[in-house]
């Protein structure tokens, strides 16, 4: 092999390691409720400035979750699901980690600023409620952090409502509150699912805390006022009443799998709930954008 | 057809699902949720009503299944959400089509589903018989209104030829629970893993059926 073909093939595997840590998955989720946020306004669609408004949001969530795993390497390098992360298995040098995730959110947030200052400043809340909040402070003090996590993945959906309607108002509050709502019917799913390394790792969760029976029940009830929110969203944004039915089944799958986790619980139970949520919160964004 | 699958869930978690199966059972989803929010519109509040929570757990069901495979046959809801179905859609298509027997059908409905929750959530003498009586008896009169009432409409011309796909959509539902029974009984007509297999695919012919009939009927 020549040195540039080591190169190149060095680089690319840098560039695979970079992007694990953005959590693709995850920051692709978060990037659509942004759109959807856009979208949901059912104004003129200005293209460029939806493009531009997607890599900054991109850019500036992924920043969030590559300073996320480099201060909480040492965490995830104790639980089996996370370490292998290239943070936490030493893949990638902290020094790396770091600047990266510094570079990409002065990018990301230097951006959104830079279309809109009310936009960006929404875009720089969720960075901030995530990074310093959620992850530096309260991540390893109290299991309420994710009330925190919450807020800062509700940030997005706001933002992109924002950037459409030029303002904060109530329908762009309730789509947040949705998403505010949605997060611990994911991460608390997850908290469950995963006890055994969030104990290992002496991270406090809800069922750590407060029971695995409490822990559903917060599920059951934050799914109810997650579907509750994007109904009533749904009905003031003035989607079409076919789209209303079809969000009222799908939070009536959502509501039925969470009432299953408190009154028939069970591992199969959770991880539907777990997978259930994430594909009925992609599905409500794509039906609150049309 | 989906309660027969409960007594053989052994079987059913065993069997791994693959990509076509998933794909048929999205497209499937897909067509039930074009049902539940373009399909009715312009119906009745009641048709929209039982229509949407007909295609509506047939949405949710398939959802379920793509996540947790065939092993979500398992669950004792199954046999709740596989007689709110028919019973869901038949009831839309008896308000539609004829009026006389709207309440007496209504009723049939909500006795019929109460019946099927009630004898499968108390203890009965003769456990194992009672609660199949009551869901043939409700299946039975589900499915054979489902399959009949579209066929004669497009037969005798009150309805466009395309409404006897809802007929042939019932009539599906009909063949899958039948060859299921068989299996029940212990005598299948064709193997348990043919079944799973071909199962994606006929919930998903049957909901196009069940749209295509609507739509061009």
């Amino acid at each position: 092999m020549t040195t540039a073909q080591s190169f190149i093939v060095d680089r690319k595997s840098k560039f695979a390691q970079f992007w694990t840590l953005i959590k693709p998955l995850q920051t692709g989720l978060l990037l659509a409720t942004g759109v959807a946020g856009y979208m949901s306004a059912h104004g003129t669609v200005d293209i460029p400035l939806l493009l531009v408004m997607s890599v900054s949001l991109f850019l500036s969530i992924s920043g969030s979750t590559i300073m996320n795993m480099w201060h909480d390497h040492d965490i995830d390098a104790k639980m089996k699901r996370t370490q292998k992360r290239p943070a936490a298995s030493g893949e990638l040098t902290r020094a790396e980690v770091f600047n990266v995730g510094m570079a990409v959110t002065i990018l990301g947030v230097g951006w959104a600023v830079a279309i809109d200052p009310l936009y960006g400043l929404v875009v720089f809340a969720g960075w901030f409620f995530d990074v310093v909040v959620y992850t530096l402070w309260l991540k390893r003090r109290t299991c309420w952090s994710i009330l925190w996590g919450g807020i800062s993945g509700a940030m997005p959906i706001l933002a992109g409502r924002v950037l459409a309607v030029g303002g904060i108002e109530i329908i762009g509050l309730l789509l947040a509150g949705a998403v505010l709502f949605w997060i611990p019917t994911h991460t608390l799913t997850f908290s469950i699912k995963f006890f055994d390394d969030y104990n290992a790792a002496g991270v406090p969760t809800f069922p750590s805390t407060y029971g695995f029976d409490t822990t559903r029940a917060v599920i059951a009830l934050s799914s109810i006022i997650a579907a509750a929110c994007i109904g009533v969203a749904g009905v003031m944004i003035g989607v079409q009443a076919g789209i209303l039915r079809l969000l009222v089944v799908l939070s009536s799958g959502l509501l039925l799998l969470s009432f299953a986790t408190v009154f028939r619980p069970s591992e199969r139970v959770n991880f539907s709930l777990f997978k259930y949520a994430s594909l009925y919160m992609l599905i409500s964004m794509i039906l609150l954008s049309i | 057809m989906f309660q027969q699958l409960n007594c053989w869930n052994k079987h059913s978690a065993a069997m791994k699902m693959t990509s076509i199966d998933r794909l048929l059972l999205l497209l499937m989803g897909v067509l039930a949720g074009y049902q539940v929010a373009v399909g009715i519109n312009g119906l009745g509040t009641v048709p929209i009503t039982t229509y949407t929570i007909g295609f509506g757990a047939l949405l949710v069901a398939g959802l379920l299944i793509i996540i947790l495979g065939f092993e979500v046959l398992d669950s004792p809801i199954v046999v709740i959400v596989s007689t709110v179905i028919p019973l869901s859609i038949s009831l839309g298509l008896v308000w539609e089509h004829l009026a006389s027997y709207r309440t007496p059908y209504l009723l049939f409905t909500i006795i019929g589903f109460l019946a099927v929750i009630f004898t499968r959530s108390i203890p009965i003498k003769n456990r194992v018989r009672v609660p199949t009586i009551i869901i043939a008896v409700v299946h039975g009169i589900a499915g054979m209104t489902i399959f009949l009432l579209p066929s004669i409409l497009a037969a005798n011309g009150t309805m466009k030829p395309a409404f006897a796909l809802v007929g042939l959509g019932g009539a599906m539902i009909g063949l899958g629970g039948l060859l299921l029974s068989f299996l029940k009984a212990g005598k299948p007509i064709v193997p348990r893993e043919t079944i799973l297999k071909i199962l994606p695919g006929l919930l998903m012919l049957m909901t196009a059926c069940f749209v295509a009939g609507f739509k061009l009927g």
